[in-house]
């Protein structure tokens, strides 16, 4: 498989503008006869679908949910960024640039982060002129606050929901072109595979969610904006819904899936309290703006924590990074949480907690101020664990909370399968091998409002794409695939629940796959989950029919799918000998913990090759240069 | 650790659509305090697996109170007893040991049942694409500072902003009418100067929509406001109304 990035020529800053000058565009008359598909109505499915439609494309949309309005980005918290130098704290494109370079570890693609970073300006001007309520100060400028892994203060917010409210904003420019006809929406659809003709995506097979009709749809470009696979662990901070059913089975129809290891674990969420839990749920990472981070002094010391003085008190992150303290990134502090724990300094009945406190901001601030920041995570904090987080500190866990990993893409976000692209969280992206905060929303809504409209123009004018209808035989056989596998759950009638099957591969995955790695482990997972994945096809039940509304059996059809993923995942960590962002591989670390990157061997993307059933994939190479930024042991200290 | 829950829940069961639907009982056992509502579905769903029996259809996604998926009558209330709550952030410890828990779907004719506990609410879709937005394009956006909007503008707009969409406050008024949800919004783009241009036009377009879908009438109860798991309040609804009466005298405006 040959891996080409596409990336433009010339320097850094000038590589975008170059690339849309060369790119060939469709006139405005032709742009009708073109439809366009897009999976997903995330900030990056919903913006994508929106700003298409505007150019005049044909475009259907289509979720799982029952409205495109509650994606999974929906529960974005903290914020997003954008190098405006309102605050005139010394930001600029090049910094966004390169911090987000340096945050990922040096892993990412220069000329793609650049991208992102140099388009961010105009995201918050869309968004403003949509009428996102964002945060604003008395004056009536936008207010902005500090995310981990950086100097400046560039992360604009709504409160705590700015996901909400960015989506909100999406969903009603594509509410406009539904009503403007442009836009067709398909709710409570589920996309089961990818329709290829003549070895270019055309098309895809999706179950109507409520009928359990399959049905195929037809198009010149497909958009995938599926969101990431952090719920293969179970327990995640992702919406119960989030799933890699739509990426997994275009790797298997020959796109290319990249850098999976690279999963972002979360320092701040609410900690596992018992077995009945079904999910996570974060303590966004703008708390650290204002919350310190501490464990007592002394291993087992059970006093209340109001009752710690502060001469009994280890505040771990000001101690080990004196220069950002409690905004290290978040990798850096989630390891630093754990090994905390492990050493027998946690809180809480489990002792797998830390405390983060904010006493000393509300005795500085006062009560409102902290309530009119954060006044709904508190609220979320205080029903889920019955403690008044103004009275005393919250406790926290890491968690798994996004993936960087995701199906391979060029330049133009075009996976290795022509007329395919991947958008948002999906793709692998701009991230290497670590995001820094609110930087999802940034890449989402980069790629929906600024990217792909020119980029999937380009392959609409430059390809030869011949009239393909769904009763071309392609979209009968794939949905007859499709139909099969559904079927075959149905049969097992075994007498496991398919949500047991996913707890325990949860277990597996966060066990070796989790927060620190190493090779034997790594193995193990693999046998494990192949073992797992065996019993499943044979102990499995689903009751009901295909032929129905059906949630036990969308479920199942998800979990199959994470257990053929999470052994691909493992053998991603496997191969990658290395330590570098939220891969940690236990055998590469430096002698205070921090992760070794190896670039003479791994300065690059591995992106998987599916090669068959029960075959092993070949792992790709895709090597990464860096012209701009050298790349140097990260230090936040 | 508080004592575990034994509770009877009585569910609303309907396979399809056009079926006709029935209370269920089920026994629910050890059911810890720290349960939210939904574990607590799971727990009976996963049990009803095991002895062969479909289990119950609910809505749900994010389970943090803000995709506005989630949402079912609770013992007659919409979210069930603690109030701005959505089901999902509901926990058990809210019921004692040896409760009936009566939970249905929302009832309303603009929210046919599509199975058990999930019902369709594509009409509010539908009022949202009616107007709920500004109509600019991508690249024409002036720059995010270019018009200051003073916080005592910004701080209602986004109160009226943060709508779920769950329907709780149709579900709960007697009149299934949906001038909460359609106030919110309009009401966000009222009070920001981005929403002038079409403020006339998008008040007489939500209200054209609902009209259309079946939702009733608005007879000042507040019991919308009062289910409203994010506390959207009845204020949105005064101002919808005189955004209507603003909007009908406006000459230039088609509805
Ligand atoms: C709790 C939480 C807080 C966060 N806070 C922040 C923050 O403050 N700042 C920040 O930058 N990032 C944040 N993130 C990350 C960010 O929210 C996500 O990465 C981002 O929203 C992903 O957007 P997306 O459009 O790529 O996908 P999603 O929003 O996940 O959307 C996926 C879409 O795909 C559809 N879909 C999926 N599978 C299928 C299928 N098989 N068939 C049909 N449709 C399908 C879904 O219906 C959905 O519409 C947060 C994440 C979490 C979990
Ligand atoms: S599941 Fe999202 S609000 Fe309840």
């Amino acid at each position: 498989m040959k891996l080409d990035a596409r990336i433009p020529s010339g320097p850094l800053d000038a590589k975008w503008d170059h690339c849309k000058n060369e790119m060939k565009l469709v006139s405005p008359t032709n742009k009708r006869k073109f439809d366009i598909i897009v999976v997903g109505t995330g900030l990056a499915g919903a913006s994508a679908a929106a700003s298409l439609a505007e150019l005049g494309y044909n475009v259907k949309a289509f979720c799982f949910q029952d409205s495109p309005r509650r994606a999974h980005s929906i529960a974005a918290q903290g914020g997003i960024n954008a190098a405006k130098n309102y605050q005139n704290d010394g930001d600029s494109v090049y910094r966004l640039f390169y911090e987000t370079v340096k945050g990922g570890d040096f892993r990412s693609r220069e000329a793609n982060v650049y991208r992102l970073a140099s388009v961010s300006g105009n995201i918050i001007d869309q968004c403003v002129a949509q009428g996102v309520p964002f945060a604003r100060e008395y004056g009536g400028t936008l207010a902005n606050r500090t995310f981990g892994g950086v100097q400046v203060s560039r992360t604009f917010y709504a409160r705590g929901q700015t996901g909400q409210q960015l989506l909100l904003g999406a969903y009603g420019s594509m509410n406009r072109q539904i009503q403007l006809g442009r836009v067709k929406m398909f709710p409570r659809r589920e996309m089961l595979d990818l329709v290829m003709v003549d070895g270019v995506a055309r098309g895809i097979v999706v179950r109507n969610l409520v009928t359990g009709e399959y049905e195929t749809h037809a198009a010149h470009a497909v958009l995938l904006c599926t969101g990431g696979y952090g719920n293969a662990y179970y327990l995640a901070t992702y919406a119960k819904g989030s799933n890699v059913t739509a990426a997994w089975r275009c790797y298997k129809r020959g796109a290319a899936f990249a850098n999976l290891c690279y999963t972002q674990i979360h320092p701040t969420c609410i900690p596992v309290t018992g077995d009945h839990q079904s999910k996570l749920t974060l303590m966004s990472e703008s708390l650290r703006n204002d919350g310190r981070v501490w464990v007592p002094k002394n291993p087992g010391d059970l006093r209340s924590p109001n009752e710690v003085p502060d001469t009994d008190r280890d505040y771990y992150l000001e101690r080990r990074y004196p220069s950002y303290g409690n905004m290290v990134p978040r990798d850096v502090a989630s390891r630093a949480a754990k090994e905390r724990c492990d050493s027998g300094y946690g809180v809480g009945s489990s002792a797998k907690a830390v405390y983060l406190d904010f006493s000393d901001a509300i005795k500085r601030d006062g009560v409102a101020s902290i309530k009119a920041k954060y006044g709904n995570l508190f609220d979320m904090y205080a029903k889920i664990t019955d403690e008044d987080p103004y009275a005393s500190p919250m406790r926290i866990y890491p968690a798994i909370h996004y993936t960087m990993g995701g199906l391979w893409v060029d330049y133009n976000l075009e996976s290795t399968i022509p007329g395919l692209f991947v958008l948002g969280e999906a793709n692998f992206s701009d991230h290497g091998a670590n995001r820094l905060g609110a930087s999802a929303l940034m890449q989402g809504l980069a790629d929906g409002y600024f990217v792909a409209p020119y980029t999937v123009g380009h392959h609409l004018a430059s390809r030869k794409l011949a009239k393909v209808g769904t009763d071309h035989p392609a979209f009968k056989e794939t949905m007859y695939n499709a139909k099969d596998r559904v079927e075959k759950i149905l049969k097992v009638n075994g007498k496991r629940t398919s949500d047991s099957f996913h707890r325990e591969l949860g277990i597996t995955l966060w066990d070796y796959v989790g927060m620190a790695r190493n090779e034997a482990g790594l193995k193990k997972a693999m046998e494990k989950i192949r073992t797992l994945r065996d019993e499943f096809w044979q102990n499995v039940k689903v009751l009901g029919t295909g032929d129905s509304f059906n949630q036990n059996l969308e479920h199942a059809g998800r979990v199959a799918d994470f257990l053929e993923f999470g052994e691909l995942l493992a053998r991603d960590a496997l191969t990658r000998n290395e330590s570098c962002g939220g891969h940690f591989r236990e055998e590469y670390q430096t002698p205070d913990n921090d992760t070794l990157r190896d670039d003479t061997n791994f300065q690059h993307v591995a992106a998987w090759e599916y090669t068959g059933e029960g075959k092993e994939p070949i792992r790709n190479v895709e090597p990464l240069t860096f012209d701009e930024v050298k790349p140097i042991q990260r230090s936040y200290v | 650790m508080t004592a575990k829950l034994n509770l009877t829940l009585k569910v609303w069961r309907q396979v399809h659509a056009k079926a006709k639907g029935e209370f269920k009982t089920y026994k629910v056992h050890d059911i810890s305090p720290d349960m939210s509502f939904l574990e607590m579905l799971d727990e009976l769903n996963n049990e009803l697996i095991r002895k062969g029996e479909e289990p119950v259809a609910f809505d749900h996604d994010c389970r943090e109170g803000i995709c506005g998926t989630c949402g079912m009558m609770i013992n007659g209330q919409a979210h069930g007893p603690e109030r701005l709550t959505t089901t999902c952030q509901l926990h058990m410890r809210k019921f004692k040991n040896g409760d009936t828990i009566v939970i249905e779907p929302w009832r309303a004719r603009a929210f046919p049942v599509l199975r058990d506990l999930v019902v369709d609410r594509g009409s509010f879709d539908r009022i949202q694409q009616a107007g709920g937005y500004t109509s600019i394009n991508v690249g024409n956006a002036p720059d995010g500072n270019s018009v200051p909007i003073p916080k005592t503008q910004a701080d209602p707009a986004f109160a009226s902003a943060t709508c779920l969409g769950c329907g709780a406050c149709v579900a709960a008024c007697k009149n299934a009418s949906a001038m909460l949800f359609v106030g919110a919004k309009v009401s966000q783009f009222a009070l920001l100067p981005q929403g002038q241009p079409e403020r006339a036009q998008r008040a007489l377009s939500m209200v054209a929509q609902m009209d259309e879908e079946a939702f009733g009438n608005c007879t000042n109860t507040y019991e919308c406001e009062a289910a409203c798991p994010v506390g959207i309040s009845v204020d949105n609804i005064a101002r919808l109304n005189r955004e209507y009466i603003r909007a009908s005298v406006c000459s230039n405006v088609m509805p």
